[in-house]
């Protein structure tokens, strides 16, 4: 079967999954005990007048059905309505606050695929030496440390004692040398456990692929060891890395979550904790939300790629 | 000098149950162009022995003793740079299992012409030519357009080709086969044994045939060694091997080997699993199961000896040599059986007329 | 023997006398046999081991042998992988002095009976000004004390039972709903199968701390979850049983083609009896393994959500909790009361990673725990 095909029938699977995301994310606030006004307000005090308004605005005079369609209409275009807490457009402050996350995840993935994959393949390929097992043990250390505790101790270490990284200017532009150097610590913080998953699954597939005969064969061929390893151990040990892209970003996400708050770091895991302690429900639903659809749409892009990496996967 | 020689091999691996010892002592030598069989049960050490000459063990497996000259340089001292410029360029080595032995996720023609780009200079271009010819030449119908296949889209009869093209591709002086036929369908291994017949007859490359299959090398070889226990038992030219086997092992592979005429209710087997390499039996290693041990086996080691002069084993590669006490002159019974040749046309011409003969 | 004569004719051989050879020699070893027997029984196995090792051990152990020497077995191997009985030293040491940190009292409207006396904490962890506040680690407060002047040592100590309960609840809860889900999915396969399949998909869409976040404030109101912690393991139960039903169902899916179970249909044997006899026994190893990192995983999630001020009432002498309070205390350079419980939640995620890793050696020493973690997802 073609790619396209294959791609297309991965689609069909896909919109299912979106549809319970939207679900799930939906009947969040009618999950909330009490009348879902008040959870949308934040369970203040409101006069009538505000509470017909938000009723009307959330479509809550409606059968849940129609609530939902009518939600999952806004959603897709976007409008999410105004938050009852800050009265700021949710949308828009999504809108800046994505980006600022997007850049400290991607800096700590590609410092965990920095450090995860040289130190994998070293690791697999010295199974059993003691470069293994420092691997092995920090790996493990890197993956018990909370991220929280390693956030605090990098800012008290580097910020309050030898005072580096210590100031982000309130107007750096987002691609700038200043947030750069800010960014050091908290991409740290956020990519070590990453680095040490990515570490123990390469380690893992990389040891079973160095089983495999076609390694003997590729030797028996003479090809230098570099060779073997890097252009044939590796290209198929990689594979199964790639499957766990999602997890990879849930896990990003979740330490997003934590670190943001601990530097200060106006992203969306700030944005997220801040909203859930204020109780303001409609920025929680749009930002779980937008979570949910980037981790369908994520897992989405892995197979696909999966599938172009593994000629053999053509279903 | 032969072009391969192989002296006092010793292989270990070490497992949790201890270390076995898969190879135990070997020697043997192969000329150029000659086709030399090393047949055995499974867990005789044969793979071992072959993947020791490259320095190819798996796992845990290491070469503990002896010497492999290839040329007369001594494989074992080789620098890594020097291993790699004689692993398939000048010893190439074709895997039982093809399918696992391509890399699933490039092309067969980029990995055959990954062989010849790193042993020669050649272009891509040039190496992309030479790796079709060579399809061509082992028997893949149009090999330009399967080229650019994968794996997965080769049948297992076409996988074996192809990893004998690969192993074929830089003109090497020793192929070694390791169970080249072995988990393929009867028809398909006609075809690849047809191919390595050929390559035997006509090319100058020297064969190193590792198999269980007695038939498989009785079509291929121009020598045989019998390996038990990680020893080497007995050693022949391959018709003096078949008419007239000395070890009581090789007796006992030929009475077991099935055939199409058998008129025999039951196919008589070696009593007993292969031995332990663990911990080996004492004297000679067949004599738990040899039906014609008597007491001095369990005790007295024997040595590969001429088994009409009784003498030790010469310079001669042809001279037919078993490791049997029989033939120092130390059992008292002796070895009770016997050859027959049924070429009798009366009994069985109408069987002959249904199936070829391996030879 | 030497009379036998090399043939020179050439056609189809025959071998005889091997076989009758060998008969008598079965005959006559027979009466001799009986003190042989176990050794030919021994050459046997040994023989097949040794097959096996040459080729690397493939075959794990038979899930039908007896359970009761198969559990003594893997205790065996577990004992002697000396990283795991490290970290099994380290829980065991977390546990009792979280135990006897404090008396453990059960209190009604009359009468109030004391299930456990010893008090290892020298003071109250809720007690507030019984030093100076941030106080530097001294023989009176080794850990220091915090910005209330509570002791630190004692609020370390007594935490430890908020990360083992609800590590050890959380995880039970989501194996108690996760594993029949898993198991009744893999067995039955068809709608219900993709029923349950797309509910954990829809799951796995969110992280598990996203989740668990927006989770809380809907617990939090539900009034039979009480207080904070109930809350809590909720919330993380409820987002972790997702990963064992994937599992438990990939290895229910591959267990019920064997052939036990298909005799087992054949002859009868109810679906219920089925998964419980045979299937579930043959698939729990791999969820045992992951379970226990899980305990984990879901402590470092437990600790963010305290971190995050979520779940458990503020000042609470949970190890997250206590590190988010000690934030401020570090920006103006009291690092120990940051240190401490950070280091005491980094021991027991590392010393539980590494009973884990022990363990999944144990009882299937060719599984590898990271592709199961892997699978999971």
């Amino acid at each position: 079967m073609s790619l396209g095909r294959y791609v297309g029938r991965r689609l069909a699977v896909t919109v299912p999954v979106l549809f319970g995301v939207t679900a799930l994310t939906f009947s969040f606030v009618h999950l909330l005990p009490g009348d879902a006004v008040d959870a949308i307000v934040g369970f203040r005090a409101v006069s009538p007048a505000t509470e017909a308004a938000t009723r009307a605005e959330y479509h809550l005079d409606q059968p849940v059905w129609d609530q939902y369609l009518l939600w999952l209409r806004d959603a897709i275009t976007l409008e999410f309505g105004e938050s009852p807490v800050t009265g700021r457009d949710v949308s828009a402050t999504i809108g800046r606050r994505l980006p600022a996350t997007l850049a400290l995840g991607g800096a700590a993935w590609l410092l965990a695929l920095a450090i995860g994959i040289p130190a994998g393949i070293v690791a697999a390929v010295r199974a059993g030496e003691p470069a293994d097992e420092v691997g092995r043990l920090a790996a493990l250390a890197g993956i018990a440390t909370p991220n929280f505790w390693l956030g605090l101790i990098l800012l008290f270490v580097f910020s309050v004692r030898l005072g580096w990284f210590r100031v982000l200017p309130p107007d750096a532009p987002l691609v700038s040398l200043a947030t750069a150097k800010f960014l050091v610590l908290p991409t740290i913080t956020l990519g070590t456990a990453s680095a040490a998953l990515v570490m123990r699954l390469l380690r893992s597939s990389m040891r079973r692929e160095l089983d495999a005969t076609y390694v003997t064969a590729a030797r028996a061929k003479g090809l230098p060891e570099r060779t073997v390893i890097l252009k044939h151990v590796l290209r198929n040990a990689v594979l199964p890395v790639v499957t766990v892209a999602g997890l990879q970003l849930a896990f990003l996400v979740d330490g997003a979550v934590v670190v943001e708050g601990i530097f200060s770091w106006p992203g969306m895991g700030r944005l997220l904790v801040q909203s859930v302690l204020q109780r303001d429900y409609p920025v929680i639903q749009a930002i779980v939300l937008v979570i949910g659809i980037a981790i369908v749409l994520a897992n989405l892009l892995v197979d696909i790629v999966y599938a172009i990496l593994d000629p053999r996967i053509r279903y | 000098m032969a072009l391969l020689e192989v002296e006092d091999l010793v292989v270990q691996y070490y497992t949790d149950d201890g270390v076995v010892r898969a190879v135990d002592g070997l020697s043997y030598e192969i000329r150029a162009g000659e086709t030399v069989g090393l047949v055995g049960e499974s867990g005789a050490g044969k793979s071992a022995a072959s993947r020791a000459v490259l320095r190819l063990l798996d796992g845990t497996g290491e070469i503990v003793g002896g010497e492999i000259r290839f040329r007369g340089r001594d494989i074992r001292e080789l620098s890594a740079d020097d291993l790699q410029a004689i692993r398939g360029n000048e010893i190439a080595m074709v895997f039982q299992d093809a399918g696992a032995a391509l890399n699933p996720v490039y092309t067969v023609g980029e990995q055959i012409a990954e062989t010849i780009r790193v042993h020669e200079d050649a272009s891509d271009g040039e190496a992309r030519n030479r790796t079709i010819a060579l399809l061509d030449r082992v028997g893949i119908p149009n090999p330009a357009a399967r080229y650019a296949d994968y794996p997965h889209e080769f049948s297992g009869g076409m996988q074996q080709r192809a990893v004998i093209a690969m192993a074929l591709s830089c003109d090497p002086a020793v192929l070694i086969c390791d169970e080249p036929t072995t988990g393929l369908d009867v028809t398909v291994q006609a075809g690849i044994l047809e191919l390595l017949a050929e390559l035997a007859a006509k090319s100058e490359t020297a064969i190193q045939l590792v198999t269980h299959d007695l038939g498989v090398v009785a079509e291929l070889c121009d020598r045989v060694l019998v390996q038990y226990a990680g020893e080497i038992v007995e050693r022949a030219p391959v018709d003096e091997l078949y008419y007239d086997p000395k070890h009581p092992y090789t007796v006992g592979l030929l009475a077991a080997t099935p055939r199409l005429d058998d008129d025999r209710e039951r196919l008589p087997t070696i009593p007993r699993p292969a031995p332990d390499l663990v911990d080996p039996p004492t004297g000679c290693r067949f004599h738990p199961r040899c039906p014609y041990a008597e007491d001095c086996c369990a005790s007295r080691r024997p040595s590969l000896v001429d088994p009409v002069s009784g003498r030790p084993v010469d310079g001669d590669p042809e001279t037919h040599v078993a490791a049997c006490l029989e033939y120092t002159g130390d059992l008292e019974a002796g070895l009770d059986y016997e050859v027959q040749i049924r070429d009798d046309a009366d009994s069985n011409c109408r069987e002959r007329k249904q199936q070829g003969e391996p030879r | 023997m030497s009379d036998r004569q090399p043939t020179t004719d050439r056609g189809r051989i025959r071998i005889v006398g091997f076989d009758e050879a060998t008969e008598q020699k079965r005959d006559s070893d027979a009466s001799s046999d009986a003190a042989d027997a176990d050794g030919a029984a021994a050459d046997q196995s040994i023989a097949s081991r040794a097959a096996t090792g040459i080729e690397s051990t493939t075959a794990s152990t038979s899930a039908l042998a007896q359970p009761g020497r198969r559990l003594e077995n893997a205790w065996r191997r577990f004992r002697r992988n000396r990283s795991a009985m490290a970290g099994l030293a380290v829980l065991i040491v977390m546990t009792v002095l979280a135990v006897f940190a404090r008396p453990i009292t059960v209190a009604t409207a009359e009468v109030t009976v004391t299930l456990q006396p010893f008090s290892l904490a020298p003071s109250d962890p809720a007690a507030m000004f019984v030093g100076p506040p941030n106080a530097s680690p001294s023989p009176a407060h080794p850990f220091g004390t915090d910005w209330a002047g509570r002791d630190q040592f004692s609020r370390v100590l007594v935490g430890g039972r908020y990360t083992l309960s609800i590590g050890l609840v959380a995880v039970g809860l989501a194996l108690c709903v996760g594993v029949p889900l898993g198991a009744i999915a893999g067995y039955f396969g068809g709608w219900i199968d993709e029923a349950i399949m797309r509910v954990v998909d829809v799951l796995y869409a969110f992280p598990f701390l996203v989740l668990a976040i927006a989770i809380v404030p809907i617990l939090e109101p539900v009034p039979i979850l009480g207080s904070g912690y109930w809350t809590v393991v909720v919330a993380l139960a409820v987002t972790g049983w997702v990963g064992y039903a994937r599992l438990i169902r990939g290895e229910v899916l591959s267990v019920r083609e064997r052939e036990y179970v298909t005799a087992a249909r054949a002859l009868g044997v109810p679906d219920r009896t089925i998964i419980r006899r045979h299937v579930v026994p043959n698939a729990i190893a791999p969820v045992v393994v992951q379970a226990t990192l899980n305990i984990g995983t879901v402590v470092l999630t437990a600790a963010a959500l305290g971190f995050l001020g979520l779940g458990l009432e503020p000042g609470s002498a949970e190890w997250g909790a206590m590190l988010a309070q000690g934030r401020s205390s570090l920006l103006r350079g009291d690092w120990h009361v940051t240190v401490f419980p950070g280091l005491a939640i980094f021991l027991f995620v590392l010393a539980i990673n590494l009973v884990g890793d022990g363990i999944n050696d144990a009882l299937e020493p060719n599984r590898d725990v990271d592709d199961d973690r892997r699978r999971m997802r």
